[in-house]
């Protein structure tokens, strides 16, 4: 039990990268120790260089690499255009979908599914419920510590699916962190440009626009209509507390720059001995402003750092 | 312009008793309050309703001709779901006229033990599309459903259209920038947060102190604002601070400005949307009543004669005193930013 395989899913990229970027960095994806990789926008639907038809190539190429993928719905759908975007991703059959919001919900009930981090589920019975829409494996919300998922969907009695099989906890485990959403895009809002007329000025920020706070300390970072943490999450001491917890994949959240090393400590810590100390020095060194924080996995504030 | 199909009712916040009657009396066609706990997302000290209060409000809500809707708006927490399934039952027996939910968990329990109550879906729960609504109301029998404060005036429009929810909307009051029941910024510096605890920025977070500059607001250490000596100073709600962005120090996210929808009446009227909710359990019961007041007075006015509408100077200066950072706006309404 204690020496389970705990699998790596690469989150979605959350922020706005060239296509050319986004071809590389899946290339190098495909030759990572990532089991499954979710790919789609899902943050702005301003966002264009990659289209639904441009994803599933991409999730082909990944897939005839080996990994499992998730194509994911956008968290907060507004426009009617938005709504036809989810319903393609949710129609299309070859991969699994990660819902984004109750939208989702609605057009995934009844097949298998993957609950996204932004659907809330605070408690056993909300999880149950959504098992019986047809939910296979959930995100847990982000701001929700490890005793609590333990209780959630703990490994000795899981919530189990509608045939029966137990439910998958993934666990956020790196990356800058999406806290929030807004229908205003604050980095629109910094250039002093509409919303519509935005200039696409994301792409000049690969890992979002970071906020300080008057003293100049890191504290958040600006990413379109999502805010995120400036410090990454980062649970690369936590592998035999989440194995306990009952969770069975861990999810890294990309950064733009070198992400695979990101997943290589990942994976020499959780399954081939390497000792956290050692890790935690390489990436601390490879962090974005803000360091490194894993407060929420242990029902503190998010932006500490509890060492265990 | 033709005349509005429906009167929308008014909904306004009961965070005490005295707020609750103020409120009746002042002509809301309809109270919502919370229990004291963190079943409810104004889980403030000294706010919300004892079972004694309750009973009482109640009474006299219903005496008057007022609903009273329940919040129980915060998510059921791992550790004692059964609280939440309590407060259901609790609303049941007091005899509350709707409750306000936005945990599956928590509607579910409701569906299946206590059918008749009435259940509205709660801004909490983020449901920004008619999907979503339809989501909830197909499975959880959701009567009416309350929208984020994210979407445009046509945005609202076009969900009332698709929904067969009624539709809730915020008239005024603090402004959420963010979409409500999906916020973590406050757990993220405090550990507490709208969905954990029924709080944002919770005050037994919140520190000020004199620095260099001038009096500096702090969350849980983390420096929010700092404010000059003739600086009007505000609550220090994570998102509406003064950062740095690029070398640039600003309200990053939001400036401290309320909600005000008296413009936009008519529209909301039009499109049939079934009630505006006024923000505030956590504000005084004279910014209730005087609130209520003013939006009684608009609803009436502008139901009886809506080609003859407009927003009277008297409203904008009773309600001008009690907007945050003494400005209001329509929020994302109308988009000025789009």
């Amino acid at each position: 039990m204690s020496n389970d395989r705990i699998a790596f899913t690469v989150g979605p990229v959350l922020y706005y990268w060239s296509r050319k970027t986004l071809i590389e960095f899946y290339a190098g994806i495909a030759e990572s120790p990532a089991d499954t990789v979710v790919l789609g926008e899902v943050v702005c639907s301003r966002r264009h260089e990659m289209k639904l038809d441009d994803w599933r190539d991409l999730a082909r190429d990944l897939a005839a690499a080996g990994k499992e993928v998730v194509l994911a719905s956008q968290a907060l759908i507004e426009s009617e255009a938005e709504l036809r975007s989810l319903r393609r991703i949710a129609e299309q059959g070859d991969f699994l979908v990660e819902a984004g919001d109750a939208s989702a919900l609605r057009n995934l009930v009844g097949r298998p599914f993957v609950l996204g981090p932004h659907v809330n589920v605070y408690s056993r019975p909300a999880l149950a419920e959504h098992a019986r829409l047809g939910a296979v494996r959930w995100v847990a919300p982000l701001e929700l510590p490890l005793d609590a998922i333990a209780r959630i969907n703990p490994p000795e009695q899981p919530v189990c699916t509608s045939h029966n099989v137990p439910l998958v906890t993934e666990v956020f485990g790196f990356g800058r962190l999406p806290l929030a959403f807004s229908a205003r895009c604050f980095t629109a809002r910094h250039f002093h440009l509409p919303k519509d007329e935005c200039g696409f000025r994301c792409l000049e920020h690969p890992d979002g626009l970071l906020l300080s706070t008057t003293e100049g300390e890191p504290f958040l970072a600006l990413n379109g209509i999502q805010t995120q943490s400036a410090a990454q999450h980062c649970l690369i001491g936590e592998a035999q507390a989440l194995r306990a917890a009952g969770v069975r994949r861990v999810r890294l959240s990309p950064c733009s720059q070198r992400f695979t090393e990101v997943l290589q400590w990942f994976d020499r810590v959780y399954h081939q001995g390497t000792r956290v100390d050692e890790a935690r020095i390489a990436l601390d060194a490879l962090s974005l402003p803000g360091g490194l924080v894993n407060g929420f996995a242990h029902r503190q504030a998010g932006l500490q750092q509890v060492f265990a | 312009m033709s005349a509005p199909s429906t009167k929308p009712q008014l909904v306004c916040p009961a965070g005490s008793l005295r707020a609750l009657t103020l409120a009746v009396d002042a002509g809301a066609d309809a109270v919502y309050l919370g229990l004291k706990d963190a079943t409810n997302a104004r889980n403030f000290a000294g706010l919300n309703f004892d079972l004694a209060q309750a009973r009482e409000g109640i009474a006299h809500a219903h005496r008057r001709g007022a609903q009273v809707l329940m919040a129980l708006n915060t998510y059921a927490d791992a550790q004692e779901p059964e609280r939440w399934y309590r407060a259901v039952d609790v609303a049941a027996e007091l005899g509350a006229d709707a409750l306000i939910c936005a945990d599956v968990a928590v509607l579910a329990y409701a569906r299946d033990h206590q059918p008749s109550l009435r259940l509205h879906l709660s801004v909490q729960a983020s449901a920004t599309t008619y999907e979503a609504i339809e989501f909830y109301r197909e499975r959880y029998g959701i009567q009416r459903a309350v929208l984020p404060r994210v979407l445009t005036l046509s945005q609202v429009g076009h969900v009332a259209r698709h929904t067969r929810a009624e539709v809730e909307v915020f008239g005024f009051g603090s402004l959420c920038v963010m979409v409500e029941g999906r916020c973590a910024l406050s757990s993220y510096a405090t550990g507490q947060s709208p969905n954990t605890a029924g709080v944002c920025s919770p005050p037994s977070a919140v520190r000020w102190a004199d620095g260099p500059q001038g009096v500096q607001a702090r969350l849980n250490d983390v420096l929010i604002d700092v404010y000059a000596p003739d600086e009007p100073r505000g609550y220090p709600t994570l998102c509406k601070g003064r950062f740095h962005v690029e070398g640039v120090r600003d309200y990053a996210l939001e400036e401290p400005t309320s909600l005000n929808t008296l413009a936009v009446l008519p529209q909301l009227m039009e499109m049939g949307v079934a009630a505006i909710k006024i923000e505030g359990r956590q504000r005084s019961p004279a910014y209730v009543e005087q609130v209520t007041r003013v939006w009684r007075q608009a609803i009436d006015h502008c139901a009886a004669q809506p080609a003859r509408y407009t927003v009277q100077p008297q409203w904008v200066a009773d309600l001008g005193r009690w907007a945050e950072g003494q400005q209001h706006t329509l929020g994302a309404y109308n988009r000025p930013w789009q």
